[in-house]
């Protein structure tokens, strides 16, 4: 049977969309999922342009809509899993536009998506790796040095960080998270059990977890590969009684949920805002003044895709971020209580299950994590 | 949890998106004003789609219950006047007003002629419920001369009861406007 190329439907993967976003190449998104998700989280990029028709009022064909489609740029139809951004393709091709993709697997594979990006050398051999999940704006890492890896603050994906460590010829041997999660399921246990790694947690966070763990605590080091790279524990509470950042390598923060690029952790997900609050303030205001200022600040979590650096990369040096984050500079006790504590954005979806998962006093399937993830991480003060 | 009445039930367990609203959009087309349908769906999406298919449509979303995987979605067909019907009906109470008779008297009736459905989902606390197609054949459920306060969504259809209520000799029918719609005291249903 002929058919004409330029008319068929195109199918682009996440990771496709990612290296879009990234490049910021011109994209135009039609979003066919009912209003509400739309508005509770979407596709975002300096070079895309996104509206939201939902599929059910596409049923009876484009034709309406044809007008608020672009002809000529590439079209991107995008739903919750594939099913409906197909169909509403299909009919914008039969209504005889070209250049017209639908989104595999839907928002859902979005939110999966990881993209490793390497953040630079270690100072004695290795190297730091960045997981930027471009979709929900989760950030994991992975300290390479001499054939050992340790992964900080794991995603649900683990077979993402088993196939780099591959790649570079490493063995995993140490698993982190830097606090109990909330907006995220945390992939660190699912990964120690895959690797004989050890999984190490912030022995506070941890008081009600079902599971055995090692105990993240100051003045004990973690070392990965040859006898230099270290993992430096420093108890940071705010966001969770427990949080704890890591230097790694004398070069690197890693700041959790505490410090993000251009805002701060919300101490209420625990339901512990008012009692945090002074907490959060000694560690933004006092512990981490004491540490150099040199050091590149390299946060679990990015609120928005203006915080995309150079190929991916969401870091800053803290010095820079004593200057330009908001966050660290509101000097009146009383106002900072006010910004943590109260107008904060809606808490992250399903984030007492999520929490309970972390805990290990849940245990949803594949199918139901997926859920309870989905959405935006909301985990900064000031992402709205 | 009792069964609801319904005009229809249409099955789109196991079907992903788009489908359960390519078929119950479908299904609605050949439905009757005023009739009620059940969707059941697998789909967890579907929830907030026949939400926001029901909306953007003007149709009426009754709710949804959920026995095991499946969830079950009420949606009853608007019809076009529904809103607008003439009102003939004198004897005319505000929300407020029954909201007061009731507190003041725990003995008045309320008579509530929507379907099944909306009933389950949403109702006066002691409501009767009889659905205005079957106020002839259950009038002797009632008694001629209680105070008897008709209400549906909008009061259109509890308009035409009281009409038909008076005709057939009660003497004390009042229509409640607007009625559930815009009803802001207690309500009970099932969830």
């Amino acid at each position: 049977m002929a058919s004409s190329t330029e008319l068929e439907l195109s199918v682009m993967t996440a990771k496709e969309l990612t290296r879009i976003v990234l490049a910021k190449e011109q994209l135009f998104i039609l979003d066919v999922r009912n209003e509400s998700d739309f508005n509770d989280w979407k596709i975002e990029g300096d070079s895309i342009e996104i509206i939201n028709i939902p599929y059910f009022d596409l049923l009876d064909g484009v034709d309406d809509s044809l007008d608020q489609i672009p002809d000529g740029k590439k079209v991107l139809v995008v739903c919750a899993k594939e099913g409906s951004s197909k169909f509403v393709a299909e009919q914008i091709i039969k209504a005889g536009r070209s250049n017209v993709y639908y989104l595999e697997g839907g928002m859902k594979s979005w939110s999966e998506h990881l993209e490793p990006v390497k953040i630079g050398e270690l100072n004695r051999g290795g190297s730091l790796y960045q997981f930027v999940r471009i979709g929900k704006g989760c950030l994991s890492y992975m300290v390479i040095s001499n054939g050992e890896a340790a992964v900080i603050d794991t995603l649900r994906m683990t077979d993402v960080f088993e196939q780099i460590a591959k790649e570079q010829g490493a063995q995993i041997k140490h698993a982190l998270d830097t606090h109990l999660h909330a907006d995220h399921i945390s992939g660190g246990r699912k990964l120690a059990e895959r690797t004989g790694a050890a999984y190490w947690l912030p022995p506070k966070d941890a008081e009600e977890v079902t599971f055995d763990y090692k105990k993240l605590e100051e003045g004990h080091d973690i070392t990965v590969g040859s006898t230099t790279i270290r993992i430096q524990p420093v108890y940071s509470p705010g966001h969770t009684i427990g949080s704890t950042s890591f230097i790694v390598d004398d070069q690197y923060l890693l700041t959790g949920d505490i410090l993000f690029i251009e805002s701060i952790g919300r101490p209420d997900l625990a339901g512990k805002a008012g009692d945090w609050v002074g907490d959060l303030r000694e560690t933004l205001y006092s512990r981490y003044k004491k540490l150099s200022k040199d050091l590149i600040v390299l946060p679990a979590h990015f609120g928005k895709v203006t915080e995309l650096g150079e190929g991916g990369k969401v870091m800053a040096r803290l010095s820079d971020l004593y200057k330009n984050n908001p966050g660290l500079n509101i000097q009146e006790e009383e106002r900072f209580r006010r910004t943590v504590t109260e107008n904060l954005p809606p808490q992250p979806n399903s984030y007492q299950e999520i929490r309970q998962t972390n805990m290990g006093k849940l245990t949803p399937s594949e199918e139901e994590q997926r859920e309870m993830e989905i959405g935006p991480n909301r985990c900064a003060v000031h992402d709205k | 949890m009792p069964d609801i009445k319904v005009n229809q039930t249409l099955d789109c367990k196991g079907l992903a998106c788009p489908m359960p609203i390519v078929k119950t959009k479908k299904a609605m087309d050949q439905l009757q004003p005023g009739q009620v349908i059940e969707v059941q769906a697998t789909d967890k999406g579907s929830l907030a789609d026949i939400q926001g298919w029901a909306k953007n449509t003007g149709h009426q979303y009754l709710g949804t219950t959920e026995e095991g995987d499946v969830l079950k979605h009420f949606i009853r067909k608007s019809s076009p006047n529904e809103v607008k019907e003439e009102k003939k009906h004198p004897h005319v109470v505000s929300n407020e007003e029954l909201h007061q008779i009731m507190a003041s008297n725990s003995k008045t009736t309320v008579l509530d002629v929507r379907e099944p459905a909306e009933y389950a989902f949403n109702r006066i606390p002691g409501a009767i419920s009889i659905p205005l197609g079957d106020l002839e054949s259950r009038l002797d459920e009632l008694n001629r001369e209680d105070d008897i306060h008709v209400i549906c969504r909008t009061g259109a259809r509890s308009d035409l009861a009281c009409q038909w209520l008076a005709e057939q000799g009660f003497k004390k029918v009042k229509n409640v406007e607007p009625g559930m719609s815009e009803w802001t005291g207690t309500t009970e249903g099932n969830h």
